[in-house]
């Protein structure tokens, strides 16, 4: 599977030549574990499994909610209580679940981020990019159908805003939503589809997933000097690579022990603390929180949608020259979807030569500065819509489209990169010192 | 590194997710001393028992629980009544069954009634609707060690009355030091000495408004002693874990990262 020279599976036994004519599962296995992997990575590296346990953990507890929930608007709160007072350790999967989403959101911006410093979006890895960003969508699509689903106030209004969105679109804006919402408003008929839709698209996440791997598989991971393993020969890319198998996986899992240890303090000793208390008042369509605030993985976009009032001058423009069809409430959706197009855009976007953010002097401050921006726009997400909060937002927003869309493609005319070295073996024997032994023939005892 | 990154990420998220609920005219919460804060707090069976008697001669003439099964009164980590004395509470109540189609006194597989007063809000999940603590700075992180303060601030209510009124379009307002806005709907429903604690346990407002809302915590998050627990021992597995993963990932290296020369 892999375009790095490595030996693949052999079947030995009658059993298994048997099988593999038939079904080369084993061998599909095997290539897959013991596949060459940059003998470099850093430990941002690990967000991978890290957001692959999270799927599973998320399927595992949300089948067994599902057993226990009613997705009907007179039961779904009550059902939620009953999961939560009668059902066997239902407290703990629940807390499980919703806590389990934010350690996944927590997860993803840290695998986004470490992609973007590195360039793991860059040539030949586009479409690895791509899925990635899908991935990050359906995600997205599902935590936020999963947390209509419990009926509370949050869950209510949360619902009502962000399908209001749709109804911003011109001309097919109103008709889109009723028909996403099954009716007129928030009701039985949208909680029923949430929730069908809750279950499906982990599934898909699931399937995405797949193919995501399968994408990096064929073209190797990057690293973190973003400087390709050598495919010369079996030799010379045994030099540059470990098997993934000990030696990734016990990295990885150990990390995943130590995350898991902070994650389990949050569930044992704070389970609320990520949640909004009016999620606890069943949702009632007549009375309208103080504040209706997104959870917090979705405030950076949340704030990039309020950003756009019809007071800026880009959004005048915009109206004035489409005649009036983009409205600020429009231009606001459709910034905030452009954020996130902007980013899966970032291949094609970034001109530099150079494919690690290491060995790029001007990139990295640009970088950081992005970061900081993140979680800017994450605090202003939460403010009340009101100066200074506004105006801040405003030149968050701006430098997001900034990055994307000004510096990354100036950057690699104006900047003078630093050289990179010349193998991953020459980067690792400079941090480790020589005379490691070649792990793909002799794996540590 | 991973746990600075994991610490990082946690605290600035938690910056924006509270700082959210920190927004708005909050009013003043005292911070009452409950037994069940922190990591290794417990609920005092004792305090549960007394506000199971404020509730039941005060809030219930309006408000109702009806989340809340009658048979968790005799759970342990809860108020831990006596079996015939839960079936006794229980009596008290008419219940409407649907298959004898008429009312009949009250089980312990019975709910606690819901709200008598169609205005007062159920009380079920009161303690975890309502967030008294915020900080340090918004970032909602002393929750780890005083809970999300629900109980502090439904007692900061109970006790926030001035004895100020006003009248707003037919309906009589009173002012109250904890309730956001600072005017209230519901007048003051605990003066002190309104309950006679069988346990002889001083019964001024500030002891009994303590009390009940530590049993409104209880009703509202009646597995967090089951769930302590088991953070616990998680927590600590996994730091085990951690250790001997951190071992055996460092011996496994050794081979391939050889020996540093400077």
């Amino acid at each position: 599977m892999s375009g790095i020279p490595h030996d693949h599976y052999e079947p030995k036994t009658g059993g298994e030549k048997w099988l593999h004519k038939r079904l080369p599962v084993v061998g599909l296995l095997y290539d897959t574990l013991m596949i060459p992997t940059p003998k470099n990575l850093n430990w941002m590296w690990i967000w991978g499994i890290i957001l692959t346990f999270c799927l599973g953990l998320q399927i595992v507890t949300g089948i067994i909610l599902a057993m226990h929930y009613t997705p009907h608007v007179d039961l779904a709160f009550a059902s939620v209580e009953h999961i939560m007072r009668n059902v066997n350790g239902g407290h703990m999967i629940r807390y499980f679940h919703a806590n389990g989403a934010s350690l996944f959101f927590i997860a993803v911006y840290a695998h986004i981020f470490r992609g973007l410093y590195y360039g793991s979006y860059k040539a030949p890895r586009e479409v690895t990019w791509i899925i990635g960003m899908l991935i990050y969508l359906c995600m997205m699509g599902t935590a936020f159908m999963g947390y209509v689903l419990p009926w509370g106030q949050m869950s209510f209004w949360g619902a009502t805003v962000i399908t209001g969105l749709f109804g911003a679109i011109p001309f097919i804006g109103e008709s889109l939503q009723t028909w996403l919402l099954g009716g007129p408003a928030v009701d039985n008929a949208t909680l029923n589809r949430f929730f069908s839709l809750h279950y499906l698209l982990p599934f898909v996440i699931a399937g995405l997933v797949a193919v995501h791997i399968w994408a990096f598989h064929t073209t190797g991971n990057n690293n973190p000097t973003g400087v390709e393993v050598r495919r010369t020969s079996k030799a010379d890319a045994a030099k540059d690579t470990v098997p993934f198998w000990p030696y990734y996986v016990i990295k990885d899992v150990f990390a995943l022990a130590v995350i898991l240890a902070v994650f389990m303090a949050i569930v044992g000793f704070m389970p609320n603390y990520l949640g909004h208390p009016d999620n606890y008042i069943e949702a009632n369509p007549l009375a309208t929180p103080a504040h209706i605030v997104p959870e917090w993985y979705f405030l950076p976009f949340y704030a990039i949608l309020r950003a756009f009032t019809a007071d800026v001058w880009v959004v005048q423009f915009a109206s004035w020259i489409t005649g009036g069809i983009i409205d600020a409430k429009f231009f606001g959706v459709l910034a905030m979807f452009g954020a996130i197009i902007a980013m899966a855009l970032a291949p094609w976007l970034d001109t530099s030569s150079v494919r690690s953010g290491r060995y790029r002097p001007m990139f990295k401050w640009w970088f950081v500065l992005l970061v900081i921006d993140f979680f800017a726009l994450m605090w202003l997400g939460a403010m009340p819509a009101e100066e200074p909060f506004a105006s801040f937002s405003l030149i968050a927003s701006a430098y997001w489209f900034g990055y994307f869309f000004v510096i990354l493609p100036l950057l690699g005319v104006i900047e003078k990169p630093l050289a990179t070295p010349a193998t991953i073996e020459d980067d690792f024997n400079a941090h480790y010192g020589k005379g490691g032994t070649d792990a793909s023939s002799t794996p540590a005892e | 590194m991973i746990k600075k990154l994991t610490f990082s990420a946690l605290s600035a998220l938690a910056i924006s997710a509270s700082g959210a609920l920190a927004a708005g005219g909050e009013g003043h919460i005292e911070d009452f001393d409950f037994s069940f804060e922190g990591p290794f707090g417990t609920y005092d069976q004792n305090q549960l028992q007394r506000g199971l008697k404020v509730y039941t001669e005060v809030c219930s003439a309006c408000h109702g629980l009806k989340f809340v099964p009658l048979r968790t009164l005799a759970d342990e980590g809860g108020p831990h009544l006596p079996e015939d004395q839960v079936r006794a509470y229980a009596e008290q109540f008419d219940v409407y069954d649907p298959e004898i189609d008429d009312f009949r006194s009250g089980t312990p597989t019975d709910f606690f009634p819901s709200s008598a007063l169609e205005n007062a809000p159920d009380l079920s999940l009161m303690a975890k609707a309502r967030a008294g603590f915020h900080g340090p700075m918004g970032t909602g992180i002393n929750q780890l060690v005083k809970g999300i303060g629900g109980a502090e601030y439904i007692a900061s209510l109970l006790t926030g009355y001035t004895g100020e009124e006003k009248e707003e379009y037919g309906s009589i307002f009173y002012e109250n030091t904890a309730f956001p806005g600072g005017w209230i709907a519901m007048s003051q429903p605990l003066y002190g000495e309104d309950v006679e604690f069988d346990d002889g346990h001083d019964n001024s407002l500030h002891n009994e408004a303590e009390d009940v809302a530590a049993f409104l915590m209880w009703a509202a998050e009646p597995k967090m002693m089951a769930r302590q627990r088991a953070g616990f021992v998680g927590v600590t597995f996994l730091i085990v874990l951690s250790v001997l993963l951190y071992l055996t990932n460092k011996r496994l290296w050794a081979g391939v990262k050889g020996k540093k020369n400077d």
